[in-house]
């Protein structure tokens, strides 16, 4: 955190010392996991996972990061027109998203790979987009996970409508809607606070802060902690170790709990680091040193639950090295996949314009086939 | 959607089921009203939100009595964010819900344009079909009722512009109890203007009888042999006391109403424009690129042969929306539409 003093002494003078809470630089982490791998409890979030489920994170986790990994390569390669790389958010994402169950839903911005993955979205899904074949194209209420959305905070408004449409049913489903830590100046976000509060709505934001919004760092959005904006809307906001899977999925499982239960939205802020680049059209070393990079890189989230397993003699080298070989793997499969993907056809850009018929797309349409058809007839005539 | 418009391409609502009711005069904020609330006795996904419109009625009472009848979770008073209040209808509609959203005035759902244009027109596309977005967007527009800034304004081209959404708009009581009603069993998102200075104009209307018309349709609205007029909303009203007016001076002046801009239908103008040879196309709006550029390109491009004098355009200006003590002059009137008339019969 940055100290400003001039500011800081600023709040003091005007702000009864009551409503001022912590000062910036106090960061009450909610931690169950070490960098070093020890787990240690936490009074308010207590997590009993057995070996298995420990194991399966692990798992998780690697296999998140190794399909991101084949995102940059296909992109590098030229398969892929871009690629929004997830590295240094995994734990983040996948402790957030096994901690929903099947029915509630999840909200994304174009970073969630992990969370896709928690949700079983085929990888494969998520590259259609980036490669330039459909903007999204999976219906998102077949695994409850919503479209990749790119304009920034919208999906947050959307993610408290769904919110409202449980509330209606009266069902005991709860939404996430992701974002980060740029998003949390648009006004759609803040809107989607407001309304959340004013309804109730049982909605969890989950705001991944990873310190960056592509060069712009986390202080141009806020001069206080992100997890502090929640309380002038009016209800919780928490800040978790983002690379702490443990810490990321029992705190998110307790606000699902809460909203699910008529208790209303909580904020996350889960502190993380983007260790790569915004997207592949990034450059970071523009803006950011090396030595931030470095300080996170010993903050790893897969690196401290290996040691976590190794410590707890939870897995051995054989398990480590099974897993690996399951990633690259389902990498291959995806790059296979990735290849495969077929160009749509050019008329395909018509079908969902409309769900129901509209003369200017049928016009259109018509026109254009008519009009490519004549390059066929010129082929055919050679 | 409703049993009625199934296997329908374009819903086609159902009489009412309540028996047959005495034709009486109802305003266009009546009949507005009671097509909400046929729409949600019919179908329970269907709600309402806005800002004023629960215990209030709306600051024009097209919803007056529905939250009392319908409840607060049908009837939903919004906080004071447009593009909240369009960005939950998207999570709603995932959800199985068909929100009916109002926006207070034309000028303030600029805040919403970003929700409406990125998120509401392309999520069909976007998931290839696979969800759809049964919103619609009421909003009262024009000009002519004295406002401040930012009351009086006409933006359905920059709606008309973005692809996925239909714009409609309706110009009298008995459409605007269909119309209302067609656009909400629609799949696709519906932006529906309603002329708000014609609010309080009354027409019979007849529940029991059918709509004769789907809401993708223009209607020819009085008959002509000399030249054809198009105009929605409230514009419609100016050109039929144009149309009587020119009658006593011996031009017989065929009146369209388009309610329909997008899609726009053209076939209908492009069949009056055969008979009439001339075209003048009216709305509130600014000429630059609005309605009539287009539909002046699109009759051109079918009825050159046809046309004895270029398509004329009245409109607004390209100025922003005056002060009301001069607004009179800005907006077209009978005058500046019989101006037109004559450029085309002069030409």
């Amino acid at each position: 955190m940055t100290t400003r003093t001039p500011a800081r002494s600023r709040r003091a003078a005007q702000a009864p010392a009551a409503e001022a809470g912590p000062p910036a630089d106090e960061l009450p982490l909610i931690q169950l996991l070490t960098p070093e791998g020890e787990r240690i409890p936490h009074p308010d979030y207590p997590l009993d996972l057995d070996p298995e489920q420990t194991r399966a994170l692990y798992r998780d986790l690697v296999l998140v990061r190794r399909v991101d990994t084949e995102g940059t390569a296909l992109q590098r390669q030229g398969e892929l027109g871009l690629w929004a790389s997830l590295l240094g958010q995994e734990a983040a994402q996948v402790g957030s998203g096994r901690a929903m169950r099947p029915g509630d839903f999840a909200f994304p911005t174009y970073r969630e790979h992990g969370v896709a993955w928690t949700r079983a979205v085929p990888p494969i899904n998520l590259l259609g987009l980036f490669r330039g074949v459909n903007h999204g194209g999976w219906d998102p209420n077949e695994k409850n996970f919503g479209l990749y959305t790119i304009v920034i905070g919208s999906q947050t408004l959307h993610a408290v409508g769904y919110a409202m449409g449980i509330q209606r049913d009266g069902a005991d489903d709860a939404v996430i809607a992701y974002f980060g830590d740029g998003a949390s100046s648009q006004g759609d976000v803040n809107e989607a606070f407001v309304f959340a509060a004013s309804y109730n709505a049982p909605v969890v934001f989950f705001c991944q802060n990873n310190q960056w919004a592509i060069s712009e760092p986390t202080e141009r959005q806020s001069r206080v902690p992100l997890y502090r904006r929640a309380s002038g809307f009016g209800f919780p906001g928490l800040r978790v170790d983002g690379n702490d899977v443990f810490a990321c999925l029992a705190v998110t499982r307790a606000a699902l709990d809460r909203a699910r239960t008529g208790n209303g939205p909580t904020l996350i802020e889960a502190y993380t680091y983007r260790m790569g680049a915004h997207t592949t059209s990034d450059d970071p070393t523009r803006y950011r040193g090396n030595d931030e990079v470095e300080l996170w890189r010993t903050r790893d989230p897969i690196a401290r639950l290996r040691a976590h397993l190794v410590r707890e003699g939870l897995a051995d080298d054989e398990y480590f090295a099974g897993i690996e070989a399951e990633a690259d793997a389902l990498a291959a499969d995806v790059r296979a996949a990735c290849l495969a993907l077929p160009d749509p056809h050019p008329l395909s850009m018509f079908d969902y314009a409309y769900s129901e018929p509209h003369a200017q797309v049928t016009a259109e349409r018509a026109e254009l086939a008519a009009y490519l058809e004549g390059f066929e007839d010129e082929e055919a005539a050679r | 959607m409703s049993p009625v418009s199934s296997g329908s391409p374009v819903p086609a609502v159902s009489t009412a089921a309540a028996g047959p009711q005495p034709a009486a005069p109802v305003t266009l904020a009546k009949a507005l009203n009671t097509g909400l609330r046929r729409a949600m006795e019919r179908d329970p996904k269907v709600l309402l939100m806005g800002e004023d419109i629960g215990k209030l009625g709306g600051v024009f009472r097209v919803t007056d009595g529905l939250q009392k009848d319908f409840g607060e979770a049908r009837v939903i008073d919004s906080p004071l964010a447009e593009s909240g209040i369009i960005g939950a209808a998207v999570g709603l509609a995932l959800r199985g819900y068909r929100p009916v959203c109002e926006i207070q005035f034309d000028g303030f759902v600029f805040p919403a344009f970003d929700q409406i244009t990125t998120q509401v027109a392309k999520l069909y596309a976007r998931s290839l079909g696979t969800v759809r977005m049964p919103i619609v967007i009421r909003i009262p527009y024009g000009g002519g009722i004295g406002a401040v800034e930012h009351h009086s304004e006409s933006p359905e081209a920059l709606f008309a512009h973005t692809a996925g959404l239909r714009v409609i708009a309706c110009s009298n009581p008995v459409d605007g109890y269909w119309m209302i009603q067609q656009a909400i069993e629609s799949d696709d998102p519906v932006v529906f203007f309603e002329p708000k200075r014609r609010y309080w104009d009354k027409a019979l209307l007849d529940e029991s009888a059918a709509p004769t018309h789907r809401f993708d349709q223009a209607v020819v609205v009085r008959s002509g042999t000399d030249l054809t007029l198009a105009a929605h909303g409230p514009m419609v009203r100016t050109c039929l006391d144009a149309a009587r007016a020119a009658e006593e001076e011996g031009r017989s002046l065929e009146v369209i109403d388009l309610r329909t801009i997008s899609p726009l239908d053209v076939d209908t103008v492009a069949a009056s424009v055969q008979r009439t040879g001339r075209l003048v196309v009216v709305h509130e709006a600014p000429v630059f690129f609005g309605l009539g550029a287009e539909l002046a390109a699109q009759v051109t491009e079918r009825c050159f042969y046809r046309l004895e004098a270029p398509v004329g355009r009245v409109g607004g200006f390209h100025t922003p929306y005056p002060p009301s003590r001069i607004e009179e002059t800005y907006l077209p009137d009978l005058d500046r539409v019989l101006d037109a008339v004559d450029r085309a019969f002069d030409h």
